[in-house]
C-alpha cells in the first residue's frame, strides 16, 4: 500500500533492530491510569513482557488485573479517560524497522494501519463484537478492503476462503448471513477469519473461548493452533483460565493487580510456581485427577482498585507476608532461572 | 449422606411452545427442553448436573423447585417424617407454603439481590414472607444464618452494593438457608467468581452440608468444578439424560461418548499434559427440533445406522450407573486420568 516514513522513533530504536531477531512485540514498564469520578485508578503499574515470532504469549490474571488493558494499550482502543505513562514503551518489531506504539497518535494513519493489520484481536463476546446489520461477509471484507490492496471482487473471495479455513461449512452461504444466523462457536470462528483475512503478525486473544461451551472451546483452540502455525504467527492470549493457558501458551505472564507477579515459560511457571499468588491460584482450583478433598482458597477479596495496598499488591492475601516490608516499599523483580523472574521479596 | 431418597424425578418433561405469527398466534410446534427425565437424589447428597448451553440443566432445576410447570411427569418429595409429597400437583396455599424446603442459589450475585434492600432485610425474605418467625425471632434467625455464612454481622445494615462478588454470593446463600430448606438448587452458583474466590464459596456450600444436611442440585457448565463438589453427577444433552453415575465412576470410566467427548475437551492445568480432545464435530442440535434416534448421533463418533433411528433405552448397566447409549457395553470409552502421584501423595 504505503511505504513507511522512518520517523524519529525508529530512528532512535535502530539499535535494537539488530539484537531483537526473533522478538516481535516488546512491552517494557507500561502503566495506564483511568481518571474517574472517584479518583485516579491505576489499573496497569509498570509491567514488561515480550511476545515471541511464532509463540504464544499467556497473560493470565483475575477480574481487575489489568490483561484486558494491556491488550488494549497494544492496540491503542483506550478510552480517552485512560493515560499511558510517558517512560511506557510498546515496541512493535516489522521487518522494516520497529515502531514504538505508544509514540503514535491513536487516530493516526500508521496506528490504524497497525491496528487490524499488523496486529489484529478477537474478544471475548463474539455477539457484540459483529455489527448485526451487516453480514458476516461484509464485515471480513470491510477488514480486508481497509487493509489490503485488492477489489471488492477479490476480497469477497478472501472473505470466503478464511471462512473455509476456520472451518465455517458452506462458507459461500454463510458469507451473506448475519450474525444472528450463526451459533456461538460458528461467530467465534468468523471472528478469527476476520481477525486473520489482514493476515496480522500478531494476534491478541481476549478471553476468546470464555463464553464458549468446552467442546466448542476444544474446538477453537485447535483450530487457532492450526492457523498460528498456518499463518506463522505470535499470539497473546488472555484469559483467567488456568487450564485453557497451560495448554496454548509457551510463555506465562500471571497479573495481579496491575503487576506481573511472575513470568516463565509454562513450565516455569505451573511446574514449578515460586509467588505465593501462583501458588495459592494453582491451590484453588479442583484438579480432575484428585477428586475430593478441600481446595485451599487463596483467602480475603481482590482489593478495590481504587485502594490499591501500597508495598507488594499481593500483601493484603498473602501468607507467606513479611510484616513491615511487603506493605511499605514494593518488591523488585528477582530471576529464578534464565526463562522465569518473580515480584516477591521471598526470593530477594 | 445416606441412600434414602429425597427427590424422585419420573419422566419429566418441560415443553415451550412456540407460537405462529397468524392473527390467533397458533401453537405450531414446541422446544423440548427437558424431555423425559427419570432420577432420583439422595438425602444428604449434591448431584451434578452437566451439559452444554441449552441442554436444559437450568430448566430442570427451574422445574424441580416449581418455578416452572412441568408439562408431564412427577416430582416426589420424601420428608423426614416419612410424608410424600407430589410437587408437581401443589395448588396455591399448599404450594405457597412448601417452598421453604426448596430454594435457589443464583448465578451472578450482583442482579439476584436487590440493590434497595439492606443485607439483613434479603436474608430475613424468606422467613417474613413465609411467616415462619416473627419480631426478634427473625433478627435472631438472620444473625445465626448469617455467621453460618462467615458474612460479618456488624454489615448486616449494608446494602448490597458495599460488598464484593464473593460476600455477596455468600449473602445468596445465606437468603437461601435461612428458611430451613431441605433441598437446594445451586445454578451455576461459583461461575461469575474469580477462582480465588470460586474456591471459598466451594468450601463453603460443603461444609455447610456437613453441617447442616442439606440436599443440592447442582448445576453448572465447568466439569472440574462439578467433580470436586458433588457425590454423584449426571450429563445431560440437548433435554435427556446421557450418563449418570457416582463421580470418580463417571469421571474414571465413562460409558457414554458424550461424557468421553466432554471430559477430554477440560483443558489440565499441566503443560506437559496435552489435551487430547475428541473433537465433535458441529454443534449442539436445536431442542425445538431433536434430531430423531438417538440426540447424539449426528456428533457422535462412534454413531452406526441404529442410533439414527432408534431412541436408546435409558438403563442401569452397572449397580447405580444409569446411561442411554446403544452401545454402552461395547464401548472402550477414555475417561480422565487419575492422579496417582497425588493420590500416594496424600496416603503417605
Amino acid at each position: 500500500m504505503m511505504e513507511w516514513n522512518v520517523d524519529t522513533n525508529e530512528k532512535e530504536m535502530g539499535m535494537a533492530t539488530a539484537v531483537s531477531n526473533n522478538k516481535l512485540l516488546e512491552v517494557t514498564d507500561l502503566g495506564v491510569t483511568f481518571k474517574t469520578d472517584e479518583g485516579l485508578v491505576r489499573a496497569v503499574d509498570g509491567i514488561s513482557f515480550t511476545a515471541h515470532k511464532g509463540k504464544t504469549l499467556g497473560i493470565v490474571g483475575e477480574s481487575g488485573s489489568g490483561k484486558s488493558v494491556t491488550a488494549q494499550s497494544i492496540m491503542r482502543l483506550l478510552p480517552n479517560s485512560a493515560m499511558i505513562d510517558e517512560d511506557s514503551s510498546i515496541a512493535f518489531y516489522r521487518d522494516s524497522g520497529p515502531i514504538e506504539i505508544t509514540s503514535l497518535d491513536n487516530r493516526s494513519q500508521k496506528m490504524r494501519e497497525l491496528r487490524g493489520g499488523d496486529i489484529a484481536m478477537i474478544f471475548q463476546e463474539p455477539m457484540s463484537s459483529f455489527s448485526p446489520v451487516y453480514t458476516i461477509g461484509n464485515q471480513i471484507m470491510e477488514a480486508i478492503l481497509q487493509h489490503r490492496n485488492v477489489s471488492k471482487q477479490e476480497a469477497r473471495e478472501i472473505a470466503i476462503d478464511m471462512l473455509d479455513k476456520v472451518g465455517i461449512a458452506n462458507p459461500a452461504v454463510r458469507v451473506d448471513q448475519y450474525p444472528f444466523e450463526l451459533s456461538g462457536g460458528m461467530r467465534q470462528r468468523a471472528m478469527i477469519a476476520v481477525a486473520l483475512s489482514t493476515r496480522p503478525s500478531l494476534l491478541i486473544a481476549d478471553e476468546p473461548t470464555t463464553a464458549l461451551d468446552v467442546t466448542i472451546q476444544a474446538q477453537i483452540l485447535e483450530l487457532m493452533r492450526g492457523l498460528k502455525d498456518e499463518f506463522d504467527m505470535s499470539i497473546i492470549f488472555i484469559t483467567h483460565d488456568l487450564g485453557v493457558i497451560a495448554q496454548v501458551a509457551q510463555e506465562i505472564v500471571v497479573m495481579y493487580l496491575g503487576k506481573a507477579m511472575e513470568r516463565g515459560t509454562a513450565k516455569d511457571v505451573l511446574g514449578n510456581p515460586q509467588h505465593p499468588y501462583t501458588v495459592s491460584l494453582l491451590g484453588a482450583i479442583p484438579k480432575l485427577g484428585t477428586l475430593g478433598g478441600r481446595l485451599t482458597p487463596v483467602g480475603g477479596d481482590i482489593p478495590s482498585p481504587l485502594q490499591r495496598p501500597s508495598g507488594c499488591p499481593f500483601h493484603t492475601r498473602c501468607k507467606q507476608k513479611i510484616e513491615g516490608v511487603c506493605d511499605v516499599d514494593p518488591p523488585g523483580i528477582t530471576r529464578v532461572s534464565d526463562t522465569h523472574t518473580v515480584y516477591c521479596y521471598l526470593y530477594e | 449422606m445416606s441412600d434414602q431418597k429425597l427427590i424422585e424425578v419420573e419422566n419429566l418433561k418441560v415443553y415451550f411452545p412456540i407460537h405462529g405469527k397468524g392473527l390467533f398466534r397458533r401453537e405450531i410446534g414446541a422446544v423440548k427442553a427437558v424431555d423425559g427425565l427419570s432420577f432420583y437424589i439422595n438425602k444428604g447428597e449434591t448431584l451434578g448436573l452437566v451439559g452444554e448451553s441449552g441442554s436444559g440443566k437450568t430448566t430442570v432445576g427451574r422445574a424441580l423447585l416449581r418455578a416452572l410447570d412441568p408439562t408431564e411427569g412427577q416430582v416426589t418429595f420424601y420428608l423426614d417424617d416419612g410424608q410424600t409429597v407430589d410437587v408437581t400437583a401443589l395448588k396455591g396455599k399448599d404450594l405457597r407454603n412448601f417452598r421453604r424446603y426448596m430454594q435457589l442459589i443464583f448465578q451472578d450475585p450482583r442482579s439476584s439481590l436487590n440493590p434497595r434492600m439492606t443485607v439483613r432485610d434479603i436474608i430475613a425474605e424468606p422467613l417474613v414472607a413465609n411467616k415462619l418467625e416473627k419480631g426478634k425471632a427473625v433478627d435472631e434467625k438472620v444473625r445465626e444464618t448469617a455467621a453460618l455464612c462467615k458474612l460479618n454481622l456488624e454489615h448486616l445494615r449494608r446494602f448490597p452494593h458495599a460488598f464484593s462478588g464473593g460476600q455477596r454470593q455468600r449473602v445468596g446463600i445465606a437468603r437461601a438457608l435461612v428458611s430451613n430448606p431441605k433441598f437446594i438448587v445451586c445454578d451455576e452458583s461459583v461461575s461469575a467468581l474469580d477462582v480465588s474466590i470460586q474456591a471459598e464459596i466451594l468450601n463453603l456450600l460443603m461444609e455447610l452440608q456437613e453441617e447442616l444436611g442439606v440436599t443440592y442440585l447442582f448445576i453448572a457448565h465447568d466439569l472440574s468444578v462439578v467433580a470436586h463438589i458433588s457425590d454423584r453427577v449426571a450429563v445431560m444433552y440437548v433435554g435427556q439424560l446421557v450418563e449418570l453415575a457416582a463421580t470418580e465412576e463417571l469421571f474414571f470410566s465413562p460409558k457414554h461418548p458424550y461424557t468421553e467427548a466432554l471430559l477430554s475437551a477440560i483443558p489440565e492445568v499441566d503443560p506437559d499434559l496435552a489435551m487430547k480432545p475428541v473433537i465433535l464435530r458441529g454443534e449442539i442440535p436445536n431442542p425445538a427440533n431433536p434430531p430423531p434416534g438417538c440426540r447424539f448421533h449426528t456428533r457422535c463418533p462412534y454413531a452406526e445406522d441404529i442410533c439414527k433411528t432408534d431412541q436408546p433405552v435409558w438403563q442401569e448397566i452397572e449397580p447405580e450407573h444409569f446411561v442411554a447409549c446403544h452401545f454402552a457395553d461395547t464401548l472402550q470409552l477414555k475417561g480422565v486420568v487419575a492422579d496417582t502421584a497425588a493420590e500416594n501423595g496424600r496416603n503417605t
